[in-house]
């Protein structure tokens, strides 16, 4: 994009003053090269969002943002539901809380390198991926009430896991407010043999080295060292997720105009919170939310298990989940002023600061572990959230690399096999259904993540803390 | 012309465009873009038909509806499908999906779809005569 569409507040800060319909300006958080880079979609589509009802403060983009479906992926915004404050499906996406978490192995990089073939074997054969691919728990209609409203509780319960997970995931791993009558019995039918599954497209299971430490006083919270091996897993709430985007997508879209919302794009679908659409999809969004964590905790029951095959003995302990498709109802002080309000983040990461009280004891002084994924074969980050990224947005940061290329292009490019052979020699073992799907998701496909993870350094949003690099990558 | 059907670039996903003389082949031709993108066409074997059925007030909304039945169909059926046929009706669309249960050795599914979006979303009639329907896909 042209640097002088923006007004420069800093290095990082990028204004967009409001025009037009815009009820609020727009910032876009990157450095002079990212925003250049950036696709001037994103300039729209975050310009798009500053027009809808009852939106509060800015509307933000955050260093790796990109062309998103209404919403730039990598879009912040808020809203108040009492000055008329629209909750959007297009705002959360597709896949709602899509996440990712962190395993602590307690192993060291030497340790694993042996078992590194073994490990990549067991993980694949015990973690359904890809399309094609069942969950062996399926759940009856009470069940899947029970799931939709109880989250990562709810699995915790069945045996998947520890409780001590809980108090490392978002909402103590279930989110309040869920209304499992929302979801459609379509999106249910989607979700019964889709539980524990990893999906496929950008999803993956990857063991992972802590290769670089930034910040030794918050690493040492998060009980990170230099050659720690630890385990991420990024997924989301499958089936039954989609389905509900999909159909409150079209629902929002068609009924805008009966609540007096104008959409410069239909894909930014609203309803205002205080509607009877806005309620319902709310309760739905949240279930959704509930299932995403409730399919991270059984695929990380099926990791320990792979772990406990290969290498008996080993404790993984749960560093943090973080979701990033989200709507949540959090309470922010703007101008001084607590309010309570809806804030989205499509292809963003929640990053409480240190002292936050949604944060469990161990972590409150660091702030939230903020977990960056990177391309399969490529490093991912982990940072911790600011004490001034509440005042930056809504203590926001970025969440991945984003692509760099389209799928169509990747495929011409590269071969599957060559992928995966290139990944071998430096050390990345790969296993995935499909070549097909390997060769569109090349790690050339994607942008540099350390740049986008610089960035929102910079800007505040997060710090960086460690560096991680991929040993296995399981890939949907 | 012929009936025929391309991939669009989408910066993260895909766009499917059919082209058709008649509305009907370019939804069928859209439809086939779309499997495509999970798999090559030619792998799958067209052994069992499903009946379905949508309805819109508009042809996007029609094309939108028809795509997100076909990705519900596979994935609650676990099936892929490499051949349709459609009758449109004014708002009404009456199909037949032939395909077969999901191989994974043999069909080596690229990525699964999430949805058709209302992103680059259009229906309408070219100049020279041709029926285009086309959105972007979710994957």
């Amino acid at each position: 994009m042209k640097i002088d569409l923006f007004k420069q507040r800093d290095d990082t800060t990028w204004e967009i003053p409001a025009s037009g319909q815009m009820r609020v300006p727009a910032i876009i958080y990157a450095d002079r090269a990212l925003i250049e880079a950036m696709d001037e979609r994103v300039y729209q589509q975050i310009t798009n969002v500053a027009t809808l009802p009852g939106i509060v403060d800015f509307a933000y983009a955050m260093p790796d943002a990109h062309w998103g479906y209404g919403f730039p992926i990598g879009g912040v915004a808020a809203f108040d539901a009492d000055e008329g404050g629209v909750i959007s499906a297009g705002g959360v996406g597709f896949d709602i809380s899509c996440g990712v978490r962190t395993l602590h192995t307690g192993l060291a990089a030497d340790e694993v390198a042996l078992a590194k073939e073994a490990l990549a074997d067991e993980l694949y054969r015990r973690v359904p991926t890809g399309l094609g691919s069942t969950g062996s728990i399926h759940l009856g209609p009470r069940e899947m009430d029970a799931m939709l409203g109880g989250g990562a509780l709810w699995a915790v319960k069945q045996g998947y896991g520890l409780a001590e997970d809980l108090e490392r995931t978002e909402e103590q791993g279930c989110m309040r407010g869920a209304d499992p009558s929302q979801v459609s019995e379509r999106a249910r039918h989607r979700q019964r043999n889709e539980m524990g599954t990893l999906g496929s497209g950008n999803h993956y299971l990857e063991v992972q080295y802590v290769d670089r430490i930034y910040d030794e006083r918050i690493a040492k919270f998060f009980k990170l060292r230099q050659g720690d091996v630890v385990v991420s897993i990024h997924c989301g709430s499958r089936g039954l997720g989609h389905q509900i985007g999909t159909e409150f997508l079209r629902l929002m879209a068609t009924s805008a105009s009966q609540h007096g919302i104008y959409l410069p794009d239909r894909e930014l679908a609203c309803a205002p919170i205080k509607s009877d659409i806005g309620q319902s999809y709310l309760g739905a969004m949240r279930a959704g939310i509930n299932c995403a964590l409730a399919n991270r905790q059984i695929i990380t029951h099926l990791t320990r298990q792979a772990f406990e095959a290969i290498i008996p003995g080993t404790q993984l302990h749960l560093l943090y989940d973080v979701s990033h498709n989200t709507c949540k109802l959090e309470p922010h002080s703007l101008e001084g002023r607590k309010r309570n309000l809806y804030v989205h983040r499509k292809g963003a990461t929640r990053a409480f600061g240190p002292g936050h009280p949604e944060l469990p004891s161990a972590l409150r002084e660091a702030g939230q572990p903020v977990l960056i994924g990177g391309s399969m074969g490529t490093c991912s980050y982990i940072l911790a959230g600011t004490s001034e990224s509440e005042q930056r947005a809504f203590s926001s940061a970025c969440h991945g690399a984003g692509r760099a290329m389209s799928r169509r292009r990747a495929k011409r490019l590269w071969r599957g096999r060559q992928v995966i052979d290139e990944l071998r020699q430096q050390g990345i073992i790969i296993r995935s259904p499909s070549l097909r799907g390997v060769a569109e998701e090349a790690p050339l496909a994607y942008k540099d993540v350390a740049s986008v993870v610089d960035a929102a350094d910079q800007a505040g949003l997060a710090r960086k803390v460690a560096r991680l690099r991929p040993l296995v990558c399981v890939k949907g | 012309m012929t009936a025929r059907w391309e991939h669009l670039d989408h910066g993260a996903d895909i766009g499917v465009r059919g082209y058709g003389d008649s509305l009907e082949d370019a939804f069928v031709q859209a439809a086939l873009a779309m499997s495509s993108v999970v798999t090559d066409l030619d792998k799958i074997a067209p052994g069992e038909s499903i009946a379905v059925e949508c309805c819109a007030p508009e042809l996007d909304l029609l094309l939108l509806d028809w795509l997100n039945e076909i990705v519900y169909q596979m994935a609650t059926r676990n099936m892929l499908f490499g051949a349709f046929d459609v009758r449109i009706d004014d708002q009404h669309l009456f199909a037949q999906l032939h395909g077969e249960v999901v191989d994974r050795e043999k069909h080596r599914p690229a990525v699964e779809i999430k949805g058709a979006t209302f992103t680059e979303l259009k229906v309408y009639r070219a100049e020279n005569g041709e029926w285009v329907a086309q959105c972007v896909i979710d994957v």
